[in-house]
């Protein structure tokens, strides 16, 4: 990751290049045209998603008299509904304690797994480095019927625990990983001071490592989150009952009944759902694509 | 053992520090809490799956040994035939054009632009929000009476009647493609920039003063010193999409006519709403050779980059 810093810098140092040799009308046909595409057609969704939400039933259906396009009386009605009428807040409230329960179970692991492999470099701990790298290549669709299986067997069947027990299992790897490939950045002088001072392991981890790994822990933390905020086949297959739902699996199968959809509502609990990450993560938009980025190039 | 034998013979309290100074024991207990996580949630169930490929157990009732009768009988499954084929399909034709499309994106974003920072932030939104959700978003974009792409087409004189996204098989296969591309754009784009950016802009000044063009450029600048990082980025990308679920159980459920199953949803539906684990797992467990695969090619591209720096082992 400092090796990724320094580089950027240097790119910025001679920033500019070559830039000056395209004049502005080829930069208007080569970069901003197909960049405003590119932009309307990733963002249009979100847009489209957000004008149902607040289109009342009468306008969402006629296209004759209103264009579709805008909404002529806002209205707070399919919000309204999805507050009072459904079990919607009980879903926000069960992903949030199961992506907050895996995140804190994640990241605490993950630190000692990583110094572990990283520092304490004990026997082999190259060979499990590249095992924990291969966990994160496993996917749920693989894992999930055997886990439905054993969560069954262990009496968590359509509890909160049964989530916050598996979701680790895409986490850890994953935390493990990115916290390794910071820790490496660490000066090993500090760890050498700290252990000639008499410090032990464990004071060194919590007072050293710890303090000066807080933009990768956050990085960890901001993707854990993220990851398991927007888990779908796990909670699918594990609750059965409405108020045990997370925010994807109840917006589609409770809100959805028979052949009438109704739209307003599904767009509203769809926009609610994706706040959450969505705030997080503006907040810490560095962290999470330097988090998404690491991992690739460690 | 020996280092508990060292224990028992030494005074308690030096012995247990010397204990805790080694770093075998050290790093073990440290590893302990992820490796008993990721042994008991992963490693086992993922040894569970493959027996169970090898039983016909069903929900609520434990199989019993069948060896290779489930694989046979998939074999055997016209549906099976078709779904694998159906994976295959999505999967090369997503990444391509994510690949693709992903490339150009980042190199724009690689010029310099005002509010580049910003236009990062806001691209990624579709890989941040939860895919079921944008799922649903695509369910009503592509709506049989009330699509919006129908509408605007009519609107423009382009076509007469509604189209008809996820009701004809050929349509369904292109509208959750489609989806699928735009969920992962941004991935491939947001992390090639990462890797464009480390590229000194001094190499291309040196190929220019050669007589490179902007082709020759990306040819053979660009892209030899890029590959191992596209390398990963599409093994990730290639496992993601070849082993999607979310996308397809939201809009269209592997319909019309299993147009559109892939094996995770064909696993799922077997072995949930159908009740046949045994089966389930084995369509689960037939996906692993195709991600081995792409696991193979992710660890000799990280080699080859390794190598390509300079760096130890």
């Amino acid at each position: 990751m400092a090796q990724a810093t320094t580089s950027t810098a240097a790119v910025h140092g001679d920033e500019g290049g070559m830039d000056y040799l395209t004049r502005l009308p080829r930069r208007l046909v080569t970069i901003y045209l197909p960049l405003a595409v590119f932009l309307f057609v990733l963002l249009f969704p979100f847009y489209w998603m957000t004008i149902t939400a607040i289109k009342p039933n009468h306008e969402l259906t006629d296209y004759q008299h209103f264009s579709p396009f805008w909404v002529v009386h806002p209205t707070l009605e399919h919000i309204k509904y999805l507050l009072f009428d459904t079990d919607y807040p009980a879903w926000l409230w069960n992903t949030m304690v199961v992506t907050v329960g895996a995140t804190v179970i994640s990241v605490v692991v993950s630190v000692l797994a990583a110094y572990s492999i990283e520092r304490l470099r004990f026997t082999g701990a190259r060979t499990v480095g590249l095992v924990i790298f291969l966990a994160y290549l496993v996917p749920p669709s693989i894992l999930f019927i055997p886990l439905a299986l054993m969560v069954f067997k262990l009496g968590l069947y359509d509890s909160e625990w049964a989530l916050i027990l598996t979701y680790p299992t895409f986490l850890i790897p994953f935390c493990t990983w990115l916290l390794m490939g910071y820790f490496r950045t660490i000066p090993f002088e500090l760890e050498e001071c700290a252990l000639m001072d008499g410090a032990s392991r464990w004071q060194i981890l919590v007072k050293v490592i710890l303090p000066l790994s807080v933009p990768g822990l956050i990085s960890a933390g901001i993707f854990a989150f993220t990851l398991s905020w927007n888990e779908f086949i796990y909670a699918l297959t594990f609750i059965q009952s409405s108020e045990n739902k997370t925010v994807p699996v109840g917006v589609l199968t409770e809100l959805v009944r028979s052949d009438v959809y109704e739209w307003g509502s599904l767009m509203a609990g769809a926009l609610f759902g994706s706040l959450p990450v969505v705030i997080l993560y503006s907040f810490f938009v560095d962290y999470y694509v330097s988090s998404m980025t690491g991992a690739v190039k460690e | 053992m020996s280092q508990s034998a060292v224990l028992r013979r030494a005074p308690k309290r030096s012995g247990f520090s010397k204990l805790l100074e080694n770093r075998n024991v050290l790093g073990l207990l440290f590893l302990f809490p992820a490796a008993a996580f990721l042994l008991v949630f992963l490693t086992y169930p993922l040894g569970l799956g493959v027996w169970l490929g090898f039983t016909d157990a069903q929900i609520g009732r434990s199989g019993t040994f069948i060896g290779l009768e489930n694989y046979r009988y998939l074999i055997s499954d016209s549906v099976f035939r078709l779904v694998v084929f159906n994976t295959i399909l999505y999967t090369v034709v997503a990444s391509v054009i994510k690949f693709a499309l992903g490339l150009w994106l980042a190199l724009i974003l690689n010029e310099k632009l005002p509010f580049k920072a910003f236009f990062r932030a806001i691209i990624l939104l579709p890989w941040v929000v939860p895919t079921v959700l944008s799922a649903i978003a695509f369910w009503w974009i592509y709506d049989a009476q009330f699509s919006i792409i129908s509408y605007s087409l009519i609107h423009l004189g382009l076509i007469d009647h509604p189209i008809n996204f996820l009701g004809d098989p050929t349509l369904a296969r292109a509208s959750v493609i489609a989806a699928n591309i735009w969920r992962g754009i941004p991935f491939v784009a947001i992390t090639l920039l990462a890797g464009l950016q480390t590229i000194s802009p001094s190499l291309y000044e040196a190929a220019t003063l050669d007589g490179a063009g902007s082709w020759q450029r990306f040819r053979h600048v660009t892209l030899p010193m890029l590959t191992p990082i596209i390398a990963v980025v599409m093994t990730f990308s290639v496992i993601f999409t070849f082993t999607d679920f979310q996308l397809i159980y939201v809009l269209t459920r592997g319909g019309p006519v299993n147009a559109t199953h892939l094996l995770a949803t064909l696993s799922f539906q077997r072995a949930i709403p159908g009740g046949h684990l045994g089966e389930g797992a084995a369509i689960a467990i037939s996906m692993i050779p195709f991600l081995l695969a792409a696991i193979m090619f992710s660890y000799f591209g990280m080699q080859r980059r390794r190598w390509q720096q300079g760096g130890r082992d």
